[in-house]
């Protein structure tokens, strides 16, 4: 996994709540067996005024000029704003690939949906719990202030603003630890071995239907 | 030992061990695997040179991108028959037992796995699909969970948990004729939200949920994500255990007493503690439609489609508006006088065979309005294929002009060639009403199964209160 510390980068407004992971990443680029390439089709039903479809040439479609990350001013964004409920709906971890492939390592948002939230750390990317008047605040000066860069520290866990303030947000310990490390989880649960085997002896006694 | 929940319970059970940053190793028993979310997983795994930790853990089938028109010309679009294929390449070299295309057994996956009794109350049940949470219906831990955790079960049986906190949605009283499970559920995320359950296990409880067969509970707890909660449960009791009695993959014998005996155990002490509780009055609930492009943007079917400009908060109201604009639906429109151009009778939510029953006693004897071009039920399995077909409910839908198709998730979400046009309308007993989930464009109405077949027959939505149906909500109330 990709690790995180720190980064200062452009921000992105997208100004609505609930948005789902089909959005996100619409189903028909769900039957790619890789976990890279969804960059170009991410928000594709808002990107673009046609259809799009796998296989595509996706540099030769029709693009939406009222979407936000079409604009030229948000080009190489690398930090998305977002209201409540990002990433709610299907468990795809197409999701979260599709958000680091096109560029963004964070997310700013009130409140996420639990598999999204949990699929986003296990892939390097942050999704950042931000308080509303936080996050109104920024939505505001991201609109008003072409170029707005806003830095962020893991090891700190602040996001500071061009003009130095502050906030500060909380992460569950074991998550920061994986990021900031890049860490497999997969092999921290396999040091483990012991006590898995231990378990299963013990629940073969408790519950032996569940292993016949 | 203090008061527990059956959440608590069911957590307990399958602690492997607590760390000290406040996470759990926690012990998954039953594994389901699709082609959508697992091809990754598999890949990972064979790059890290790991193997399946327990085989007999894992149970595959294809449903997601499956046709269900005439299976012997097997998959056309070469890139989802790509995916099929790796899956079975996948359960192959790995030795993963998988219900392929062809097999009887084969169909969605949360539809097959309680039919074959591979999910089993107490179990923790896990697939890299969201809609997991149906599993949930017969005292079950189940929960979807990414690509990356599909690996981590796979290589390890465990995944790396922090607990929720303990929701309990009670649903008090008795529902009036014509109002399903699937009523009571949206009911339910209408009231609570689309993020009601975010960071909760929901257990459902109260007369109305212990009156529902055990197929309805399915379907409430198949929602539970569409309340935010990656789990929703319901109790364990008679009806449950009489389910399991004599699947394939259930206990036999003296294994079978033992587990039965068990499986009373799954339920919450009557003292204990819920973090939170949200109370429903049963009789309140009406037959509910979806009017917007989140499932919590619902009515009763004898009201009419909201006005944004009545609602307070602003960041709602601008949800409001671009879910009209894209429903193409003006506020004040009573709901009963919104046209369809679709039926789909399916998906995980509502193609059993109790569902199937519900919407064929509806349309028998009757024909499809002509204003709908095409009008589908799809069954979750093949097993509930051939029984609804011993019934002749097939020739009910198809005497009533409805297609009567092969099993798999088909217009759920449009992943096969079965899709909506761009600005077609659809009544759909399936559980998401997302922007395009139906096809780009598609415009999608959540609905029971009973009131999908009655808007079929009218061309637009109807109160099926108001319609004489002999026996609308299958056998078992
Ligand atoms: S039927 Fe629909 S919701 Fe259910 S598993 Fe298939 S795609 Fe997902």
């Amino acid at each position: 996994m990709q690790k995180f510390e720190k980064l200062t980068g452009l921000v992105a407004p997208l100004d609505r709540p609930n948005v789902d992971t089909d959005a996100i990443i619409p189903k028909q680029y769900l039957k790619s067996i890789k976990r890279t390439g969804f960059g170009p089709t991410l928000f594709d039903g808002w990107r673009y005024l046609d259809a799009g479809e796998p296989g595509m040439d996706h540099s030769k479609r029709r693009v939406n000029p009222d979407f936000i990350l079409n604009q030229p001013r948000y080009q190489g964004t690398q930090i998305l704003l977002a209201r409540d409920n990002f990433g709610c709906g299907s468990s795809r971890e197409h999701a979260p690939w599709a958000l680091l492939d096109y560029g963004f390592r964070v997310i700013l948002a009130p409140s996420y949906a639990d598999i999204f939230y949990n699929n986003s750390f296990k892939n390097g990317l942050l999704p950042i719990v931000i308080e509303r008047d936080a996050l109104d605040r920024v939505f505001r000066e991201t609109s008003a202030t072409p170029g707005y860069k806003l830095t962020v520290d893991l090891a700190a866990q602040t996001v500071t603003t061009p003009d130095n303030t502050v906030f500060r947000f909380d992460i569950d310990a074991f998550r920061k630890h994986c990021l900031l490390n890049g860490l497999d989880e997969i092999g921290l649960t396999l040091a483990r071995v012991d006590d898995i085997r231990a378990y299963e002896t013990r629940r073969k006694q408790e519950a032996p239907w569940l292993f016949s | 030992m203090a008061a527990r929940t059956l959440y608590d319970k069911l957590w307990d059970a399958h602690v492997v061990r607590q760390n000290d940053d406040g996470t759990c190793l926690l012990y998954i028993d039953r594994h389901l695997v699709h082609e959508v979310t697992s091809p990754q997983a598999f890949e990972g795994l064979r790059l890290a040179g790991r193997k399946p930790w327990r085989v007999d853990a894992n149970l595959a089938t294809a449903d997601h991108n499956v046709p269900t028109t005439d299976r012997s010309l097997g998959i056309v679009d070469p890139i989802s028959r790509l995916q099929v294929e790796t899956l079975d390449q996948n359960c192959r070299d790995y030795n993963i037992v998988e219900f392929g295309m062809r097999d009887d057994r084969q169909g969605i996956v949360h539809v097959i796995g309680p039919e074959q009794g591979a999910t089993l109350p107490g179990m923790t049940v896990v697939c890299g699909d969201s809609h997991t949470s149906t599993h949930g219906a017969f005292g079950t831990l189940a929960f979807g969970i990414g690509t990356s955790e599909v690996e981590h079960v796979l290589a390890t049986q465990c995944l790396i948990q922090k607990k929720s906190k303990n929701l309990r949605v009670r649903v008090d009283g008795a529902v009036g004729s014509g109002v399903t499970a699937k009523d009571i559920v949206l009911a339910i995320i209408g009231r609570i939200g689309t993020a009601g359950g975010t960071g909760y296990a929901i257990e459902f409880a109260g007369s109305a949920i212990e009156a529902l067969s055990v197929e309805g509970r399915m379907t409430v707890c198949n929602m539970a994500i569409e309340a935010g909660a990656r789990a929703g449960m319901i109790a364990a009791d008679e009806k449950t255990t009489e389910y399991f009695r004599g699947r394939p993959y259930a206990p036999k014998g003296a294994l079978w007493d033992q587990a039965a005996r068990a499986w009373r155990e799954l339920k919450s002490d009557n003292d204990a503690k819920f973090d939170h509780e949200v109370v429903l009055n049963a009789a309140d609930i009406r037959p509910q439609v979806t009017w917007g492009t989140s499932p919590e943007m619902v009515v009763p079917v004898d009201a009419v489609v909201p006005d944004p400009e009545k609602e307070t908060d602003p960041v709602k109201r601008v949800g409001m508006q671009s879910a009209l604009k894209y429903m193409a639906l003006q506020p004040g429109t009573p709901i009963r006088d919104i046209a369809l151009d679709k039926i789909f009778i399916g998906s995980c939510t509502n193609s059993r065979i109790e569902d199937l029953r519900a919407a064929a006693a509806v349309v028998k004897g009757k024909h499809v309005a002509k204003n709908i071009k095409l009008a589908l039920v799809v069954p979750g399995s093949g097993l509930v294929k051939r029984q609804a077909e011993q019934e002749g409910l097939d020739r009910v839908f198809k005497d009533a002009g409805f297609e009567w198709r092969e099993p798999g998730c088909s217009m759920c979400l449009a992943m096969n060639a079965d899709r909506l046009e761009p600005g077609e309308r659809c009544a759909s007993t399936s559980n998401r009403n997302f922007e395009g989930r139906q096809g780009a464009g598609g415009r999608t109405h959540l609905v029971s199964p009973a009131m999908a077949a009655a808007a079929a027959i009218a061309g637009h939505f109807v109160d099926i209160r108001e319609i004489n149906v002999e026996r609308a909500h299958g056998d078992d109330r």
